[in-house]
């Protein structure tokens, strides 16, 4: 550990801190507001795609109509991004001449990619045309970002409209959120940022791959490609798919401490300034900022053991004759170095990114298990652009209805009743994500044909495996790396973890949302729990943690944990 | 309140928990069972496990566990299903006691059936809705009903346990009658109003043994919570199998159904139907009947309570304060017309007056004085004054201008203080009456409404609990506002008629708050039906109980206070258990998973934190602390999570400090002290 890797860490969270308020702020304006910003320009473009698709935007939908668009939405997006894929042989941009995508891989990759996982089983270098990239991949990375905002804005609209606003159990509408969402945030900041990538060195272009000599003579291929376009919305959407194989430890993706830094801003930016927005929404900066510093205070712990895990040397190694200084450097970039690689790796996870800079693993058993912590925990530190707001908000609720009985008053959110019914919900979308990894983890760890893409036995194999689980069914995509994922049970299996892991649990988000919008409020009285101060984050937070807990100590104690022990005592497996 | 002949119910009654034993038993039956999943599941595991033991006599299997071991853990996993059934049982038990005693009225008794003019004695259970029947003195009134004809004074002990009698007549406020009551003297017509087995005492008795009871809606979106708890460490445990599997240890069916019964959310599932039994015991204790368990947990979320003045803030009755004598009379010349005009005065204020110059004068002169003939000159609505005449005296008493237009009627004239004094007793929110003898008025009787001793200090009480209060009153808002003032509430409704009540009802429910209000009389019955939670008097009318959900035995207005702290501590029993009973499993964690992996693993070692003797006995240790959990929670169930009007923050940070740190702490005690039980007794 070292100074300046506690003050890159630090300076981190407080400029994701002082960026919180004017995004919130900006998002609030996009949303909710009644002045766009610059109407001239992104307010013509927004007309002009309702135009085209023929949507009104001042009609308002109930939620199952919301979710309803959003679900056809996604099922043309796989469609398309499936055929894409299927059919790039035939289609321009394809310098490389790449065959079409085998049947599993690329319905592997579609539901990735529309889910906002995107989990990759495939090197996108040697598989992916230019054009399936860019129209294909890129695009969704926008849409799915897009849809995440707009189901949190729709749960926070159901949260916070007083019943008097509340224009019957409508919760805004779907295109509308989707196209604001596209043309006044991410494209702008999608432009912007992706010319100071270039700045930087990350490459753009459609050339094919150049053949280059080596120092040592050797013959490479150094492959090409539009990267910046799809690198700043990788972040910036919590995507993560790299278009090189190796991500944001690719040179071309990210060459520079600087560009390293700035990714990470990017990939918290969103989701943090969501919940300010919210507080916004909720006409109480607080109720905002109470669910930024649950999140902040999960994610700095995380970050905190990560570095300290990975600063420490690796016992495996202790008696050889090595500096162990650094820290554990296997799988690390040396440009970004231990600080660097774990600040990467606990915000890629906690945001449900996905987007790698080194690799997990290769990080030390108690170092690894930060990331897969951090999935597990629901991707709610943060999380992914939307999904991170929504997600925490059903543990607010649940956290408030605890808190509710406790102080002997039926339990309310921001005014509104928790009944049976949200209870409903609320349990549902907590079940869904551990039945989700549980089941795929433990299946796969018993068949032949899910072993076999383990490339370690013992307790890491198993870490291996959960990660996978874990990554598909909380949409985050990041991979363990060791997992051989390119197989038809783990392609198949896989994409249904991902798509029940958005879909699954949107609908219960948005069903809370329908179900809360047209509650009569009730002013806060002095026996109403308040959810703005300091207990309440101390509440949250626990709520995560011992849900989170309690469903995958078992599961990480045959993994990580024993792994860690076992390290400890000197013995390998 | 008096001595109450249902309090007596300790709460480990021997008889009661010999029979909770063999109800428990009763309980296993899995058609019974089925009503609490948490429950249930842990019944099928003790099934489970005990079917494994008898299969590991005739042919032990690869995997199985050793023998000793299986049984003792299907042995305590029957034992935490017994322990709930015996929580639940308890709690019947109690409410049965108080039922038998009510049973015992409610034996079959004579009545005389009036039909044609015509009366012939008939059982009461063959009594129908609108029958009249006829009850004299020393009977038992055979159902519920309203007087029709009649004056009757009534003993209602067996109901209220208030042994003084009190006096039902027909028409107005006080014509409900009570099944099981009995007439002390006169005769009474009574139209019954209930049809047989839903009487007042039916109804009582289904509630308090439980029978009747449904689940309220907290309840339900715990129930809702618990239910998706034990999904997910179902799927943990039946998960664990594979995923142990994979790394070469072979779990034994034993060892995942004590990991999955020590991980539900059995402490709270084994006791949350006694609690709510409890819950509606401990309001009958308290002689509060509920309508249903709905009422009581939206009593606990009241915000704002209408409260009628008359009889709950105040005494009811204007009582005689001051003697204002006019310029140049002397007090003793006003003291004795005062007297003399009401001495033979019953209404509430002359006896007031009477008493109070019997406080300050020598009254024995005063009467001495009535000589002659006396004439006295009762109240009327008329004259609106009452006084006597003797000797060629007249002495009076009475509304200020009546008394005024009086004695100039008389030739006399008034002194212009006499107006000023009554105006300024108005606006202080007194009564004002004249006093004249002859053509004179001599002064001036402050009659003041008293309000009930103590009463503030409850509504302060009211408002620690976050609960606004409202005087409800017939009086102008002058007045009003003056006894506002003096009895501590928060705000008035002046001028009060049904339709302004109603419209306060239906103004506070729009901004979203639960209002509750007290209320006795037929035209309080709307406004009871429209509060949140109505809570009718026992001595009210029977229109006005049936639009309650709840009816007050005690009369006693403020008992409000009572009923809301019974629905927060139900509430509050729930929450705190629920969050004690998930705490628990970070210990049981730390307890079961190093013992179920050590023989593959023994690094794993360090994360057995209790240093527990063995694996086996690690796991019997958890198994058997959340069975007795159980069982030493029950009286804390039973008595409910005491409630403490502090804010909700305070209220929850120390209710997360005791069952939440505390939840999470005393299973390692518990588990620790249980292991080493068992290791001396060289059980492991």
């Amino acid at each position: 550990m070292s100074i300046y890797g506690w003050v890159q860490i630090i300076l981190y969270f407080l400029i994701i801190l002082a960026l919180t308020g004017p995004v919130g702020n900006y998002l609030y304006r996009v949303f909710e507001g009644e002045r766009k910003p610059l109407p001239r320009v992104l307010g013509a473009a927004e007309r002009l795609a309702y135009r085209m698709v023929m949507v009104d935007k001042d009609r308002e939908q109930t939620w199952k109509e919301y979710a309803f668009s959003l679900f056809v939405f996604s099922f043309f997006c796989i469609l398309v991004v499936y055929g894409l894929q299927r059919l790039q042989y035939f289609l321009p941009f394809n310098p490389q001449g790449f065959k079409g995508v085998p049947p599993q891989l690329a319905f592997n990759t579609a539901v990735s990619f529309v889910t906002n996982t995107n989990w990759q089983a495939y090197p996108g270098e040697s598989t992916m045309s230019y054009l399936v990239q860019m129209a294909a991949l890129a695009w969704q990375n926008f849409v799915s970002a897009g849809a995440g905002i707009a189901v949190a804005f729709a749960l926070a609209r159901g949260l916070t409209r007083k019943a008097s606003q509340a224009r019957g159990a409508t919760i805004g509408n779907f295109w509308v959120d989707l196209t604001r969402s596209i043309i006044y945030v991410l494209l702008p900041l999608s432009i912007v940022g992706a010319l100071f990538l270039v700045s930087q060195g990350v490459i753009q272009n459609i050339h094919p791959y150049r053949e280059i000599t080596t120092l040592e003579g050797a013959r490479q291929a150094i492959a090409m490609g539009p990267v910046a376009s799809q690198e700043i919305i990788k972040e910036l959407g919590t995507n993560g798919g790299g278009f090189f194989n190796a991500n944001s430890s690719h040179p071309f993706e990210n060459p520079t401490p600087l560009t390293n830094f700035i990714e990470m801003v990017l990939i918290f930016l969103i989701p943090a300034g969501l919940t300010y927005a919210y507080g916004r929404m909720a006409g109480n900066k607080r109720q905002g900022w109470v669910i930024f510093w649950a999140m902040a205070v999960l994610f700095m712990a995380g970050a905190a053991v990560c570095y300290y895990a990975e600063s420490r040397p690796n016992p495996a190694l202790a008696g050889l004759p090595l500096d162990q200084a650094t820290g554990n450097m296997e799988g690390k970039e040396v440009r970004f170095g231990v600080a660097g690689s774990t600040l990467f790796a606990a915000i890629t996870t906690a945001a449900s990114c996905g987007a790698v800079n080194s690799m997990h693993d290769s990080y030390t058993p108690l170092g690894g298990l930060v990331p897969l912590v951090n999935i597990m925990l629901g991707e709610v530190v943060f999380g992914g652009v939307g999904a991170g707001l929504y997600g925490m908000l059903i543990y607010a609720i649940l956290a408030v209805f605890i808190a509710g009985l406790m102080v002997g008053r039926t339990p309310e959110y921001l005014g509104k009743k928790i009944e049976a019914r949200e209870m409903q919900y609320v349990t549902a979308y907590i079940l869904i994500f551990p039945f989700i990894v549980l089941i795929t983890a433990a299946w796969s760890a018993i068949v032949p044909y899910g072993i076999s893409s383990v490339t370690n036995g013992g307790p890491h194999g198993l870490s291996q495996i959960l990660y996978a689980a874990s990554s598909a069914g909380g949409n985050n995509g990041s991979a363990f790396a060791g997992l051989n994922a390119n197989t038809s049970w783990w392609n198949i299996v896989l994409a249904i973890a991902m798509l029940a892991g958005r879909f699954l649990m949107i609908l219960p988000v948005l069903a809370i949302a329908g179900s809360m919008v047209s509650k009569k409020d009730i002013p806060p009285g002095p026996g109403t729990f308040p959810t703005e101060g300091f207990l309440f984050v101390a509440l949250l937070t626990g709520a995560v943690i011992i849900v989170g807990a309690l469903t995958f100590f078992p599961a990480l104690s045959l993994g990580p944990v024993v792994e860690h022990f076992i390290a400890h005592a000197g013995r390998s497996l | 309140m008096t001595q109450h002949p249902r309090k007596d119910v300790s709460l480990f009654d021997g008889r009661i928990l010999r029979q909770a034993v063999v109800e428990s038993l009763k309980k296993l039956s899995p058609r019974v069972m089925i009503r609490n999943p948490v429950m249930f599941i842990v019944e099928v595991g003790s099934a489970l496990t005990t079917g494994l033991f008898f299969q590991d006599i005739i042919a032990p299997g690869h995997h199985s566990a050793p023998l000793w071991f299986t049984a003792s853990v299907s042995v305590w996993l029957w034992f935490t299903v017994l322990f709930a059934n015996f929580a639940e049982a308890v709690a019947e038990g109690r409410g049965k006691a108080q039922a038998d005693s009510l049973r015992k009225i409610r034996k079959d008794t004579p009545a005389r059936l009036v039909k044609d003019g015509i009366e012939t004695e008939v059982s009461s259970t063959l009594l129908a809705r609108d029958d009249v029947v006829v009850v004299r003195a020393g009977e038992v009134i055979p159902g519920d009903g309203g007087v029709i004809e009649g004056i009757a004074s009534v003993d209602e002990s067996v109901v209220t346990g208030e042994s003084a009698p009190v006096i039902r007549e027909s028409g107005g406020d006080r014509s409900a009658v009570t099944g099981g009551t009995r007439v002390l003297s006169d005769e009474i017509r009574v139209r019954i109003t209930a049809s047989p087995g839903s009487s007042f005492l039916d109804r009582m008795i289904a509630l308090v043994e439980g029978s009747s009871r449904q689940k309220t809606p907290n309840e339900i979106a715990l129930h809702i919570l618990l239910m998706g708890l034990t999904l997910v460490f179902l799927l943990v445990s039946v998960t664990l199998v594979p995923l142990a599997m994979y790394s070469g240890i072979a779990l034994s069916m034993t060892v995942i159904a004590a990991l999955l019964v020590c991980l539900i959310p059995t402490t709270i599932g084994g006791l949350i139907s006694a609690i709510g039994i409890a819950g509606m015991d401990r309001l009958i204790r308290k002689n509060v009947l509920a309508m249903s368990g709905k009422a009581v947990e939206a009593a606990g979320d009241i915000d704002t309570l209408l409260l009628d003045k008359t009889g709950t803030i105040t005494l009811g009755n204007r009582m005689a304060s001051e003697l204002i004598p006019v310029d140049g009379v002397p007090p003793e010349r006003l003291a004795e017309a005062a007297f003399q005009a009401s001495i033979a005065d019953e209404t509430p204020e002359g006896r007031s007056i009477v008493s109070l110059i019997g406080s300050q004068y020598e009254t024995a002169g005063f009467e001495r004085n009535l000589t002659g003939v006396v004439e006295y000159m009762p109240f009327s609505a008329y004259t609106r004054m009452s006084g006597c005449d003797f000797n060629g005296t007249i002495v009076r008493k009475g509304a200020v201008d009546a008394i005024c237009a009086f004695v100039e009627e008389s030739g006399g004239t008034v002194a212009p203080l006499v107006r000023l004094t009554a105006e300024r007793i108005g606006q202080g929110g007194g009564t004002p009456l004249a006093v004249s003898r002859n053509a004179e008025v001599l002064g001036v009787i402050h009659l003041k409404d008293m309000v009930k001793e103590g009463i503030g200090d409850r509504f302060e009480r009211f408002r620690a609990m976050g609960i606004k209060t409202v005087m409800i009153t017939g009086d102008n808002p002058r007045t009003a506002a003056a006894i506002a003032k003096e009895a501590n509430v928060d705000g008035f409704l002046a001028e009060a008629t049904p339709e302004k009540k109603m419209a306060l009802i239906k103004e506070e429910q729009e901004k979203g708050r639960l209002v509750a209000m007290t209320g006795d009389g037929t035209n309080d019955a709307p406004a009871l039906a429209q509060a949140d939670v109505g809570i009718a008097m026992n001595t009210g009318t029977q229109a006005a109980k049936e639009a309650a959900n709840m009816v007050d035995l005690d009369s006693d207005p403020t008992k409000l206070l009572e009923v809301v702290e019974v629905g927060k501590q139900l509430l509050m029993t729930r929450g705190t258990l629920t969050t004690f009973s998930i705490a628990n499993d970070v210990a049981k964690y730390f307890a079961i998973l190093p013992a179920m992996f050590a023989g593959v693993y023994p690094e794993i070692a360090p994360l057995n934190v209790m240093r527990l003797a063995s694996p086996a006995s690690a796991i019997l240790s958890a198994v058997i602390f959340n069975a007795i959990i159980i069982i030493l929670l029950i009286p804390l169930a039973l008595r409910g999570v005491k409630y403490r009007p502090l804010g909700a923050a305070a209220l929850l940070r120390r209710s997360l400090m005791i069952y939440g740190v505390g939840g999470i702490v005393a299973p390692f005690i518990g588990i620790k002290a249980i292991d080493m039980v068992l290791k001396a007794l060289g059980l492991v």
